[in-house]
């Protein structure tokens, strides 16, 4: 046996990365980031609005939350609309009650669907963001680079015209992208990503398009994570939301501002028996001096501010 | 050895690798530490680069997903820009010097970070070149050239004589353990058989398998079997106490092997923190390296302990 020679062969083995999406950057060596009023944590709150078909078709890999039964998958697919009809409401009111904001990302088919909950993100002044086609749509190397293209510009176009915002901030369904689709996502307009999961901070990245930011909507924090793939209890995504927090505000005191980003499933947290420990961990930061909750767009401002 | 096909067929696989003695715990001579330590501690971070596109091996594909899998490369890479800086700097608070196993094409993307761990004076052991490049299924030629470029690379960036070798992913060939011997190294951590530090069998020179541990391991506690971070240290107290106790009788090996891009989040590091300064706060610890602790064994115990294993087996 032997592997062919050009296993051996490290052609982009040299300083920075092995792409040119972006160069590295340590953390610590960024701009410091200033809040408004001098905050140190910046909350990003990031419900998630998606829609499963009940005939998506086997993609590149199982998307998580997808229809892994045979058809007709009602327990699937009921269980993450139960998010769209119950589980988005009590996120809903737990951020109402407390006065804070969100940035919504939302599948463009979920937005068709029910534009109800566009209605009501505009109403309450928050951000719409764009979360890609829908959940049979995630992207992938083999999608040619017209229709991805044609796909992105849609999915951020009907949530343009649903909402009246402009619509700058993008995540892709499942975390899933081609080569493609940052430099897609720039030329539809969109100032940020949230793709990457690589910072805590953002960060510029360079495109076919010119300069797009990546956001910081890490995914070991994510409900999706902890609850439906480690199968941890809401306690322990809650004990880590604020391990996280007290770290990075004690961080920010010296270093400057810091971002806590939480995705939120409404199919995952909206349930009756986790809801409550969104309102009690939203409850214990909230109580805390120097947070300032904010929209991703708002916190692209002020890390731009920082960085002039 | 001659060379295998690849895969290899069932007719040319052995039922036990045939790389150490069986030897028993309760019955063993006596291992004593430095200063009568009871257990040797040591912190071994992999500080790894994961390539967006790395090529097709002969193996498996290198990422869980079609690529490119950003979402995972997206979280190793946190472990060089974020994770890495921040595990640093508890290193330095607990006053811990770590036993890096490194993917060696760190030292060129990010010189900060070989220069951050050579300034601490850190141990940097091989984990291959990238962590999406396999051993698997290399000719013994491209293994040895494989382990001569990275104990050269090491070399050339840190000054330092390669010792140590965790495999990259933790794969191998049934030549392995044969050519790091031959090529100077001085101990694995492939193998996993014991709490101490062990002869392994090879065809010439000398090889010591120290534990590290797939049960302390990060990526074991935190991702595997999905724990929380307090549970991750929960373990490795629990593990400590009982290597504690047992190094009374004779000497034990504690490792805590992390990965930066694991621990290093804001909800990890301090649950990891109060678990390693726990174990660091007992008397009767031997803070050491990998380096240190297989040559306080080679020099000590390993050619005696050989002989006896040996004779009781009936070996020549």
């Amino acid at each position: 046996m032997a592997v062919d020679p050009s296993y051996l062969d490290y052609p982009l083995r040299k300083r920075g990365m092995d792409h040119d999406h972006y160069t590295f950057r340590r953390h610590g060596e960024h701009p410091r980031m200033v809040w408004p009023g001098g905050a140190r944590v910046a909350l990003w709150l990031v419900p998630i609005v998606e829609f499963f078909p009940l005939n998506m078709q086997d993609g590149p890999f199982a998307v998580p939350g997808g229809m892994g039964r045979p058809y007709p998958d009602y327990w699937n697919y009921t269980l993450r609309d139960y998010g769209n009809r119950v589980g988005l409401a009590r996120v809903f009111r737990v951020l109402d009650a407390r006065g804070v904001k969100a940035s919504v990302a939302f599948n463009a088919r979920a937005a068709e669907r029910y534009p109800y909950w566009v209605d009501q993100t505009v109403a309450r002044g928050w951000e719409v963001m764009a979360h890609g086609w829908d959940m049979n749509h995630v992207h992938r190397a083999e999608w040619d680079h017209g229709f991805e293209g044609s796909l992105i510009r849609r999915s951020v176009e009907t949530l343009r015209r649903l909402s009246g915002q402009p619509v700058e901030g993008w995540l892709s369904p499942a975390n899933a992208l081609s080569d493609n689709t940052t430099h897609l996502v720039a030329a539809a307009g969109c100032r940020y990503t949230a793709d990457w999961v690589n910072d805590e901070l953002p960060y510029e990245m360079t495109t076919d398009s010119g300069p797009v930011w990546s956001m910081p909507l890490g995914h070991e924090l994510s409900d999706i994570r902890l609850i439906t793939g480690y199968n941890q209890r809401a306690e322990a995504w809650a004990e880590q939301v604020i391990d996280a927090f007290d770290f990075l505000h004690h961080e920010a005191g010296e270093a400057g501002g810091r971002v806590l980003a939480l995705p939120l499933h409404p199919w995952v947290i909206g349930v009756p028996h986790r809801i409550g420990r969104l309102a009690a961990v939203l409850d214990q930061i909230l109580d805390r001096e120097g947070v300032w909750c904010a929209t991703g767009a708002e916190i692209l401002d002020a890390a731009r501010g920082s960085n002039p | 050895m001659a060379d295998l096909p690849w895969p290899i067929p069932p007719e040319l696989q052995a039922e036990d690798p045939d790389l150490y003695y069986f030897n028993p715990y309760l019955d063993r001579p006596k291992i004593e530490w430095p200063d009568g330590a009871r257990v040797a501690f040591w912190v071994a971070p992999n500080v790894e680069f994961y390539e967006l596109h790395p090529p097709r091996g002969p193996a498996r594909s290198s990422w869980f997903r079609p690529e490119p899998d950003v979402l995972h490369y997206g979280i190793r890479d946190y472990g060089n820009r974020v994770g890495f800086w921040r595990m640093a700097d508890l290193l330095d608070e607990l006053g811990i010097t770590a036993s890096i196993s490194l993917n060696v094409a760190v030292l060129d993307h990010f010189p900060e970070i070989g220069k951050a761990m050579t300034d601490r004076g850190w141990e940097l052991f091989s984990h291959g070149v990238y962590n999406t490049r396999y051993q698997y299924a290399m000719s013994e030629e491209q293994e040895r050239g494989f382990i001569r470029h990275v104990a050269e690379t090491i070399h050339r960036h840190s000054g330092q004589t390669l010792a140590g070798w965790l495999s990259p992913a933790l794969t191998n060939t049934p030549r392995t353990m044969d050519l790091l011997a031959d090529e100077g190294i001085r101990y694995t951590l492939d193998l996993f058989h014991d709490d101490q530090p062990q002869p392994v069998k090879v065809r010439s020179g000398r090889l010591v398998s120290l534990p590290y541990s797939l049960e302390t391991n990060d990526w074991t506690a935190l991702h595997t079997t999905g724990g929380t971070p307090r549970q991750y240290a929960a373990t490795i107290k629990a593990q400590f106490d009982q290597l504690y106790a047992e190094g009374a009788e004779s000497g034990t090996v504690m490792c805590v092997p992390l990965h930066p891009w694991m621990i290093g989040y804001p909800h990890r590091i301090r649950p990891l923190a109060e678990a390693l300064d726990y174990c660091m706060g007992h008397d009767g610890v031997w803070h050491a390296t990998g380096r240190e602790i297989a040559g306080w064994y080679l020099d000590h115990y390993h050619d005696a302990e050989l002989s006896r294993l040996r004779g009781l087996a009936g070996d020549a």
